[in-house]
């Protein structure tokens, strides 16, 4: 039997600028288990709720996180309207599929920037944030920020596109898709992005459920779920199906991620062509009174913004399951066997965000 | 809770049969959440199957000790950790128990 020793990994490491902690048990260079340590910077946004009104607590969620800003703030709003019963303009719905699916394009890209980064490819790394920082620009170009937009309230929106700018971007994102093929075959096709990807960090279908994985995670070991079904903001009125492979490898989960890019360009192509003319608030009456359980689809995965409402200004409760947090276990069975090279790369390919985790 | 939602009401007793039910009926485990209440603690159960998702529920006094679903449901560890560290709820029998060092907060069980 070979010796066994632990090797503990991060919290501080090359690749991972977020702080998280896993004591490695080797069997010579080949991983037989992994322990996650987490909380290291623990913020309690969640307690916030007892401080800021449900109103206030919108700019609360949106900074969960700096890469999904967007969607945590959706989400929130999405939930309380719901308890509220308020219906939002159309145009609004669709604003939110528009920004929604930009922060999903900006996240995969940012990802695919930092996954290149950690097996050595630093011209991939500088190809892919240089086309991230146009999409920054547009969000910059329609919201002012290029982090925090802060353009969602509840009852809908506090800006608006004209028809003008979101053609403009329809033909921006027509004009990247080039340059985004040229870049993604790399990914795909290049021999050591392959060498580093193929066959490493298996997940099967049933490990996948089993260990609750969410998002590409999950939709790269076969199953074909993907909560945008489900029918929130505008996504009842868009034609997409979940991206899947049935391979289950990091390679298959770098796959998903890159068709998702394309597939998100085509729900902006759509939503463009449907967002109807009108406005994109309504006012807001009342006081909440209630619980509601919403799931959102962000680039990582699924999201669960749990909000209980006590009929005061002041919620009662708000819970926020973040895709890391449940792609953790699935992460950890991956690490089964692989080499300690490896670790790096298959902690990226879950696409890990602390930020989130440590909401 | 939402449209394709179903909440459950059950005995803190029940909890283990229950998810063992759940589980061999499919079900896989989405989180579980805490909320401080006058007294104790409400805990909710959440597992999906496909798009559905369905609620498990209870109510605990302060100092009541529940058993651990993690030996079911593999992932239920780290919420099971979490609810513990932030809300010093007491659950026996976790597969890996950090015993309260799962997050490193300031101050203990900030959210008791």
């Amino acid at each position: 039997m070979s010796k066994r020793s632990i090797v503990p990994f991060g919290p501080q490491h090359p690749v991972l600028p977020e702080p998280i902690h896993l004591d490695l048990v080797l069997e010579d260079e080949k991983v037989v288990q992994a322990v996650p340590s987490i909380g290291f910077v623990h913020r309690g946004l969640e307690k916030l709720v007892e401080k800021k009104d449900y109103q206030e607590y919108v700019y609360v969620a949106e900074r969960i996180c700096g890469i999904c800003s967007f969607m945590h703030g959706m989400g929130y709003c999405e939930a309380v309207e719901r308890i509220m019963n308020i219906e939002i303009p159309d145009r609004a719905k669709f604003l939110r599929v528009i920004w929604a699916e930009m922060s999903r394009i900006h996240s995969h890209l940012l990802w695919l920037g930092l996954t290149a980064d950690a097996f050595g490819f630093e011209s991939l790394f500088m190809e892919s944030w240089k086309m991230r920082e146009k999409i920054l620009d547009m969000f910059e170009y329609s919201t002012g920020g290029r982090v925090i937009f802060s353009v969602n309230k509840i009852g809908g929106q506090r800006k608006d596109m004209d028809d003008d700018m979101i053609k403009m971007f329809v033909k921006l994102f027509g004009e990247m898709e080039s340059d985004l093929r040229e870049l993604t075959n790399t990914f795909l096709q290049d021999y050591s992005v392959n060498t580093r990807l193929r066959d490493v960090g298996f997940l099967t279908k049933e490990q996948a459920h089993d260990l609750g994985a969410v998002g590409p995670m999950m939709r790269a070991s076969g199953i074909s779920l993907d909560t945008r079904k489900m029918g929130y903001a505008a996504y009842p009125e868009i034609k997409f199906e979940p991206v899947t492979s049935n391979v289950g490898d990091s390679y298959a989960r770098v796959d998903v991620r890159i068709k998702e890019i394309f597939q998100s360009i085509d729900i902006i192509r759509q939503a463009a062509k449907k967002i109807p003319a009108g406005t994109v608030d309504v006012p807001v009456k009342g006081m909440p009174d209630g619980e509601f359980m919403m799931r959102v689809e962000q680039p990582r995965g699924e999201a669960v913004y749990y909000v209980k409402a006590n009929g005061t200004k002041f919620l009662d409760r708000v819970r926020v399951r973040t895709p890391t947090f449940a792609n953790l276990p699935a992460l950890l069975e991956t690490l089964k066997g692989c080499q300690l090279a490896d670790v790096p790369i298959l902690i990226l390919t879950i696409d890990p965000c602390i930020s989130c985790t440590e909401r | 809770m939402q449209d394709n939602n179903q909440l459950k009401i059950i005995d803190p007793n029940t909890l283990v049969p229950t998810a063992l039910e759940m589980k061999n009926s499919g079900y896989r485990l989405v989180q579980i959440c805490a909320t401080r209440t006058e007294g104790g603690y409400e805990l909710t159960y959440s597992f999906a199957k496909g798009y559905r998702l369905k609620n498990l529920r209870f109510e605990i006094a302060e100092e009541t000790e529940i058993m651990s679903v993690s030996n079911i449901f593999e992932p239920a560890f780290l919420y099971e950790n979490e609810i513990h560290d932030l809300f010093g709820i007491k659950i026996n029998l976790i597969k890996i128990d950090y015993n309260g060092t799962l997050y490193k907060t300031a101050k203990e069980t900030p959210f008791k």
